[in-house]
């Protein structure tokens, strides 16, 4: 049944077949952050309780999606990678955390940037912001595992592990913060969302929503093939393409 | 030559090999212990000795230091298995990794865990917790500390063959015990205010049996990946 | 060797080792016989402890599969380990352990239920050490404990990293007399070693050499 990964588990052939998809995902992704992002901020209609403030949900709301969404197909791609031993996915894994650890710093960032005006504070103990803390800290872990391990195939390969316990972990973490605040904090203040969202918000933000995952996407892809490169220098094809570079 | 193990003997035979090891090693047992009893001493000392607030922070407080004390018990888990090459045996034994491994945890648990739940209730009169919580305060440990040692030992399974495992561990592992946390010190709680407490106690047994079942599985293809 | 059809109880096929950027070996492939005693040769660095240790299935390759019959070993572990011993260059001592329990531990975790722990560590010559702890030893003797497993096994493959070190003159020729009678009864022997072997003669043993790689 999975007999069809297998061509695609050849580092040549993934390198060449990630080479071709980046455009695409780099282009789309251009475009579809720069409309998301001018509609957004520039012509979607005030907010008639929180002013313009509101506007940084057209960065906020995009990067926490995408920041659970980054950790997902981590560890769907370390799953792959620990089930059917293919170390392309476990790679894929390790050059997802970075991006997912950035991502999820601008969703903190932002939703802190965000409190302020909303709720007087930087910092508040609210349920999703304290989950989305400690998704920083699975990646965060993730990305000291890779990094402490000197043989990078083995890296990937504890690094998906660890995904994988985390991934398991983030439904009960969530539900758990979720109880915790509801209990310590019972009339917190409220984000109006989606809910009482008008369409002329809500198109630029779905926009920018698939926007920044294209960007991640396009951002792994990068990585992605950088890791292959690194993992192969001694094999002849890599040699070949750094002479050809070379002659350029 | 018969070989006719049964997977419950070798559980048991791994199980009295550790504490047999560890009754030769004593220190072992008592340093994550003083550990712990130092650390609930200082929090007075850091916030004040007043009565009222100190039973109130009590729970947060003695489950805290009981994360941090299991925590750093468990970094010589496999340390010495796997510095000796016993890991490695384990791993080619025809017996299944992670009834071994279960084995080992359990063993590591009796060595740690059992005497944190019995000291906890001394350090709980130290802390002047409320006179209702202590039955919660030992159940929630009782159920909440395999957890921890089950959780950790993943952790564990993927630093031990890294020169320098300690903070990293700290990083891997803390925030998986975050749900145990908030479980025990809300049961706590609750039974401080006369509330029932067994829904919290039910959620933290479930965490036990979700672990007891996973963790195994995760901390076998950890050694697998660190003894490579 | 009676049975006229060889038997293959191991074999590799294209294995790749690759460590710290270095190619250890490529695409290495050999079978190993029933009946076979094979020293894998080579100067330090070559891969030799790389190479057992993925026969053994403690490490996975780069690239390629061992098979054990007509089985990868990733397939039938339980199967494989059923019939492998493996020793490597730590022996699996407990320094907190004395000698009998020790031997004991590591029989009962392979799955020997009756066995005589006092009879088998005569054999390594450890009489009367049956009581010591295993760290207050001498390293021959500490690798003697460890040894002492081979005299009472029926797994078939016996894969051994360095087996005679620290092991004096008349224990190797022991070690090679039972080699020999493994071999004999059907099973093979994958070992490395420094050392001459006296007993094993060099038609009787089979030689696979990794060179060292710069690359």
């Amino acid at each position: 049944m999975w007999k069809w990964l297998h061509p695609y588990a050849d580092p040549e052939r993934a390198y060449k077949l990630s080479g071709t998809l980046f455009p695409w995902f780099a282009t789309l992704a251009a475009v579809l952050i720069t409309v998301g992002t001018t509609w957004g901020l520039a012509f979607a209609p005030t907010d008639y309780q929180q002013g313009d403030s509101y506007r940084i949900i057209f960065i906020h709301v995009p990067a926490a999606s995408m920041s659970m969404a980054a950790y997902m197909g981590m560890a769907t791609a370390a799953f792959i990678g620990l089930v059917w031993q293919i170390k392309l996915a476990d790679w894929a894994a390790a050059s997802i955390a970075p991006i997912g650890a950035v991502i999820t710093f601008i969703a903190l960032f932002t939703g802190a940037a965000w409190g302020k005006p909303m709720w007087g504070a930087w910092w508040v103990w609210d349920a999703r912001l304290t989950s989305e803390l400690v998704l920083l800290f699975l990646y965060l872990g993730v990305i000291s595992l890779y990094a402490s391990f000197e043989d990078k195939v083995l890296a990937a390969r504890a690094a998906g592990i660890l995904a994988i316990v985390g991934v398991i972990n983030i439904p009960i973490i969530k539900y758990s913060v979720e109880w915790w605040s509801s209990l310590h904090q019972p009339s917190t203040i409220r984000i109006t969302e989606k809910s009482t969202m008008s369409t002329e918000m809500l198109y630029p933000l779905l926009i920018n929503i698939a926007g920044f995952g294209l960007m991640i996407g396009a951002i792994t892809i990068i990585r992605f093939r950088a890791e292959i490169l690194a993992r192969n220098g001694m094999r002849p094809w890599v040699r070949e393409l750094a002479k050809a570079e070379e002659i350029k | 030559m018969k070989r006719g193990i049964s997977f419950t003997q070798a559980f048991f035979t791994l199980l009295q090999r550790d504490l047999k090891i560890a009754i030769r090693h004593r220190g072992d047992i008592f340093n994550p212990l003083l550990f712990f009893i130092m650390v609930v001493t200082l929090f007075p000392l850091g916030i004040g000795p007043e009565p009222q607030m100190l039973a109130r922070v009590a729970p947060g407080i003695i489950w805290v230091a009981a994360l941090l004390a299991s925590m750093l018990s468990l970094e010589r888990l496999f340390k010495a298995d796997f510095s000796d090459g016993s890991l490695e045996q384990m791993l080619l034994s025809p017996q299944p990794l992670a009834i071994l491994v279960l084995a080992k945890v359990l063993a590591h648990w009796i060595l740690t865990g059992v005497p944190l739940i019995i000291i906890a209730p001394l350090l709980a009169v130290l802390l002047n917790l409320d006179g209702n919580s202590y039955g919660a305060l030992i159940s929630t440990l009782a159920l909440g500390t395999p957890v921890l040692s089950l959780l950790g030992a993943i952790g564990v399974a993927l630093t031990v063959g890294l020169r320098k495992g300690g903070v990293l561990l700290s990083l891997l592992i803390l925030p998986l015990y975050i749900p145990v946390l908030i479980f025990a010190t809300s049961a706590i709680d609750a039974a401080g205010m006369n509330l029932p407490y067994d829904g919290q106690l039910a959620i933290i047994g479930a965490m036990l049996v979700g672990s007891l079942t996973l963790a195994p599985f995760a901390i076998g293809a950890s050694l697998r990946v660190s003894t490579n | 060797m009676a049975n006229i059809t060889i038997k293959t109880l191991l074999s590799a096929n294209k294995l790749t080792c690759i460590r710290e950027e270095r190619i250890l070996f490529d695409e290495l492939s050999f079978e190993i016989h029933a009946g076979d005693i094979v020293q894998i040769e080579g100067p330090n660095g070559a891969g030799k402890t790389s190479l057992l240790r993925i026969l053994a299935g403690l490490s996975r390759p780069y690239a390629g599969h061992t098979f054990y019959i007509d089985e990868d070993i990733n397939r039938c572990r339980d199967e494989y380990n059923q019939d492998l011993l493996y020793l490597g260059h730590l022996a699996g001592v407990k320094c907190e352990l004395t000698a009998e329990e020790n031997l004991n531990f590591n029989l009962r975790i392979s799955g020997y239920d009756d066995f005589d722990t006092s009879a088998i560590l005569a054999k390594v010559n450890l009489t009367g050490f049956e009581e010591a702890l295993a760290g207050h030893l001498s390293a021959g003797q500490h690798r003697r404990t460890a040894l002492s497993r081979l005299w009472h096994s029926n797994c078939k493959i016996w894969i051994l990293d360095e087996p005679f070190t620290a092991i004096d003159k008349k224990g190797v020729e022991e070690l090679e007399q039972l080699f020999i009678q493994h071999a004999d009864n059907g099973g093979c022997v994958i070992l490395t070693t420094h050392q001459d072997m006296g007993i094993i003669k060099d038609d009787r043993l089979r030689k696979i050499r990794l060179d060292y790689r710069f690359i």
